[in-house]
């Protein structure tokens, strides 16, 4: 039973990654990556909504029409979303002005909708949850991850606190302003794609065809 | 009219949804595969930007700002915290009607847009581009302007990266980063690109 659980919670990290192999919910893990806390704060955000509304999915699921089910999955979500945007507004302002718009576009996050419809909908409250965390907390691990990346050699701190000191305050550092820019992250995202996939060749894709007269690779 | 003509061109390039805001990504990414279908998307993108930002702009206007309630007699109602799921409403209502509008009178466009529509409903470009238009409360007009200058961009983008997904199946790209590695890594660059549009408008 633990064991089941712990598969449930565990699969989405890397064997099973929103981001990386299910495709779902890039557009936040882009943005709001720029730096360490904003990251960590929109991971929260989305590991929170994920949870709930996987647990609220799961226990209305043998109540629910097939033919409504969207609309009522979409007003729990955005529900939701405005619970959280408005505990936001009252204990973090200032990042949730950081924030701005895509606090609201927790809602049209493919992770949260994806998985109360391939998930919620066909299993129990307990793994319902489970699932929501795991894959908020695979969510989470490449959006510290590209987070820390750019603020880091963006500005040479990690979470605000000054690590490297810029050679425009007298340091030996200089700051890669690519990583600050939208492009740095779909590198990052790239490069950790290639990373996992080297590690776990299953998740590697095939190509549709193969080019004729191409060297033929023997892959083991 | 050259301060409107300015938001149309900084929509389209400058802020371009798709590629310096990252929105509508998983589509961006999962239906770029082939040209055509591409465009499907795209057109339907458009249409359903210029529709749904001024419909969700006079809603917040009217019904949902601080204040709004006036012209009801209830100026002190402050209705903003539903705006979100006000938004999403609308924009399911919007999909919804214009689906079968399309049906009704352009039968043949219907049909090559086909899945497209419905899945538009729940592409974060068009919440995106509705809560932008609020939070740099927008006027009408403006934000007509800007839902269409915000629709083609996302076109001009998906329509460009399939393109160049098309040419690549018959490159060598290492095992790994086949697929989606590879997709993001042609985004990246087609966003750099992109950023040189940054001084116009």
């Amino acid at each position: 039973m633990l064991a089941r659980y712990w598969k449930t919670l565990s699969t989405p990290l890397i064997g099973e990654n929103p981001i990386t192999l299910q495709i779902l919910g890039i557009c936040s893990a882009l943005a709001v990556t720029t730096a360490l806390d904003t990251a960590l704060v929109m991971s929260a955000a989305v590991t929170c909504v994920l949870a709930i509304s996987g647990a609220s999915v799961s226990a209305i699921r043998n109540h629910l029409p097939r033919s409504v089910r969207i609309v009522v999955q979409i007003t729990i979500i955005a529900s939701l979303v405005i619970v959280v945007d408005q505990i936001l507004k009252a204990y973090a302002f200032e990042i949730s002005k950081r924030l701005s718009v895509f606090v609201g576009l927790i809602i049209t996050n493919c992770i949260v909708l994806g998985r109360a419809e391939g998930f919620a909908m066909r299993n129990s409250v307990v793994d319902s949850i489970l699932d929501g965390i795991g894959n908020g907390l695979g969510y989470s691990l490449i959006l510290l991850t590209v987070g820390a990346i750019r603020e880091f050699f963006g500005k040479g701190s990690l979470l605000g606190v000054q690590i490297l000191i810029p050679t425009a305050q007298g340091g030996g550092f200089e700051p890669l302003y690519l990583m600050l820019l939208p492009p740095s992250a779909f590198f990052i995202i790239a490069l950790i794609i290639w990373l996992i996939r080297t590690r776990r060749p299953q998740q590697v894709e095939q190509p549709e065809f193969r080019v004729r007269g191409a060297v033929e690779v023997d892959t083991p | 009219m050259s301060g409107l003509f300015d938001l149309f061109v900084r929509s389209v390039f400058v802020e371009n949804l798709a590629l310096s805001f990252f929105l509508g990504m998983c589509t961006f990414l999962a239906v770029s595969k082939r040209v055509e279908t591409a465009f499907g998307v795209g057109i339907a993108m458009i249409v359903v930007q210029t529709v749904t930002i001024p419909v969700n702009n006079l809603i917040y206007v009217y019904v949902l700002a601080p204040g709004a309630l006036t012209w009801a007699g209830f100026g002190h109602v402050d209705l903003s915290f539903l705006s979100l799921i006000a938004f999403i409403g609308v924009i399911a209502a919007m999909v919804q009607v214009l689906e079968m509008t399309l049906e009704f009178h352009v039968p043949k466009l219907h049909r090559a847009m086909g899945i497209f529509l419905p899945l538009i409903t729940v592409n974060c470009a068009i919440l995106g581009g509705t809560l932008f238009m609020v939070e740099r409360s927008y006027t009408f007009t403006e934000s007509v302007v800007y839902g269409f200058g915000t629709g083609t961009g996302w076109a001009l983008a998906i329509v460009m990266l399939a393109a160049i997904r098309e040419r690549l199946k018959y490159s060598d790209v290492p095992e790994g980063l086949n697929g989606l590695g590879i997709t993001f890594i042609i985004a990246g660059v087609m966003s750099l690109s992109f950023m040189a549009f940054s001084g116009i408008g």
